[in-house]
């Protein structure tokens, strides 16, 4: 993401370029906001808790993935982009997707 | 004057996700030392006796029992996937012979009892050696079964099962100092458990609002004191933590005490709320102090002063002008944890690279040293390290750039009555000891 050039420094602008010399961390704060201009206003707010929250979640219709398939009859369904985070859209799970969720039957190199 | 003792899992870079380390623990007397990781897996070493010839040096740490405490599961009807991963053990004291832990993942709490069998009992009338059954016809004489010595056994087995009372994901236990309770913390939630009664618990603290839109802060981390039965605290993530009295009423939502350092609010930024959030608090031995660590120091709290801690120690101050690669790769939201040692008088911490620190709260001097495989003959005394904010970098220092942030140590154990300590590098454990003599 390449960074986005500020514009003409407004009052708000000259005072945090003066604070970047005395405090590293709001130095810090305008780099990130130069890069990610629309970065939420309540930082540690709602928007991070709730994604902390909701770890784990992964969505699998089986009635949405039977169906597809039957439409589908021999086709491949559409797969998923290899970099998701997240399923979304058209995409339906297959369990080829799903990372598989499997005990260790190892033991632990820590007991090697 | 620090020294390698031992190192143990495997040597090589391509770690395997379940292999990562994900708590370490002494029991009360240190001579267990339990290890969980993200395969869900429990592996415990014991201290062997101490030789007396050898005495340069105390016991070393070698691999007692192993188990698979978690499996992974999936919560069909919340299409939630549950990790394996250990996330705290916590071990009781012990009573009997058998040694008793708790281990927890997201949503289950576990009681493992841990016996050994030295002996089995041959000579049965009914039965042969090999267990088949005799024909009770040819059984002429009667004889008494005896008890016969065998290579030592070590069996972990699940005596308590915990489950069902955390919608959202576990960060703390422990366990009261009445041996006979034991709280479990989530995000929003603090449950309180009798370890004999499974199929039933009691909700604390509950800072769940009403409308999960107004949610502001969630919990941490949680510990009883270590001497009062009656109290706990736990920890926000914007940086307070809670005093709680079980005796003032049933839902401890309103706190006795609460512990917030005032902060000075033209210099507020982004950052510093994420930054404030407590990663781990731990009450001292004493009971008299406790101590809670944020992303950038450590701070140690007198109970009865509220208004601010007594002492600060920064842990990699240096970080403060990297926040927003840091906030970028993440490694802002990295939980490191904190530990006392037995006498209350030395704190220890992890940082990035594979450092980690101590603070010595009498002569106010401090350390930092590296776990790594380079210096791993026993008995070698560890270099201080020494990190390099910004200008012009001495010999041996190193610069804030070069710093490995994928090798961080986030869980590090002291030995409750020996200078002996346990760090947990991604996916190695490193045992050193105070030099002797």
């Amino acid at each position: 993401m390449s960074a986005e050039v500020p514009e003409a420094a407004s009052a708000e602008e000259q005072k945090e370029m003066e604070d970047k010399v005395t405090s590293p961390e709001k130095a810090e704060e305008a780099k990130l906001k130069a890069r990610y201009p629309h970065l939420g206003q309540k930082p540690g707010g709602s928007d991070f808790l709730r994604k902390r929250l909701q770890k784990g979640q992964k969505y699998f219709d089986s009635g949405d993935y039977n169906m597809a398939k039957a439409k589908m009859k021999n086709k491949q369904l559409p797969a998923a982009a290899p970099d998701k985070t997240e399923v979304t859209g058209d995409h339906i799970p297959t369990p080829q997707d799903l990372p598989q969720r499997k005990p260790s039957l190892v033991t632990s190199k820590l007991a090697g | 004057m620090w020294c390698f003792s031992q190192v143990k899992g495997a040597v090589d870079d391509d770690v395997a996700e379940a292999d990562i380390i994900s708590t370490v623990e002494f029991n009360h007397s240190g001579e267990l030392l339990a290890t969980g990781d993200k395969g869900g897996r429990v592996v415990i070493f014991q201290q062997e006796q101490e030789n007396k010839i050898q005495s340069h040096s105390r016991g070393e740490y070698n691999v007692y029992s192993t188990f698979q405490s978690h499996e992974p599961e999936f919560d069909y009807l919340k299409s939630l996937e549950i990790e394996e991963k250990i996330n705290k053990i916590r071990w009781l004291p012990q009573k009997n012979a058998a040694q008793f832990l708790l281990s927890t993942n997201d949503k289950t709490i576990k009681l493992w009892k841990i016996s050994e069998r030295d002996k089995r009992p041959e000579g049965y009338n009914l039965k042969e050696e090999d267990g088949r059954y005799r024909d009770p016809t040819t059984v002429t004489t009667l004889r008494v079964p005896v008890f016969r010595p065998m290579d030592l056994m070590v069996e972990a087995s699940p005596r308590r099962i915990f489950a069902n009372a955390h919608t959202y994901h576990i960060n703390s236990i422990s366990i009261n100092s009445d041996y006979e309770t034991y709280l479990s913390a989530d995000d929003l939630r603090i449950n309180l458990w009798h370890l004999e009664i499974t199929d039933r618990s009691f909700n604390i603290v509950d800072i769940k609002p009403a409308n999960m839109e107004e949610l502001t802060e969630v919990i941490t981390a949680a510990e009883f004191h270590p001497n009062s039965c009656n109290t706990f605290v736990y920890s926000s993530s914007k940086g307070t933590i809670r005093l709680c009295d079980m005796r003032a009423s049933a839902l401890c939502d309103r706190h006795s005490k609460l512990f917030e350092e005032p902060e000075d609010p033209s210099n507020r930024s982004f950052f510093s709320e994420i930054i404030s959030s407590i990663s781990d608090v731990k009450f001292s031995h004493s009971g008299r102090y406790m101590m809670t660590r944020d992303y950038l120091s450590v701070k140690i709290w007198d109970l009865n002063m509220e208004n601010r801690p007594v002492e600060t120690y920064q842990v990699h101050e240096y970080l403060r002008s990297k926040l927003c690669s840091l906030y970028e790769n993440d490694c802002i939201f990295d939980k490191f944890e904190c530990c006392w040692n037995g006498s209350d008088s030395v704190v220890m911490t992890g940082s990035y690279n594979n450092f980690f620190r101590m603070f010595d709260r009498n002569t106010k001097r401090d350390i930092t040293l590296e776990a790594s495989r380079e210096n791993n003959k026993p008995r070698t005394v560890l270099k201080p390290r020494k990190v390099c904010a910004s200008g012009k970098r001495k010999k041996d220092e190193i610069s804030v750039d070069s710093l490995d942030f994928n090798k961080k140590i986030l869980h590090t154990a002291w030995h409750p009555k020996e200078n002996i300590i346990a760090v947990a590098t991604t996916n190695n454990l490193y045992i050193f000891q105070d030099k002797v003599n």
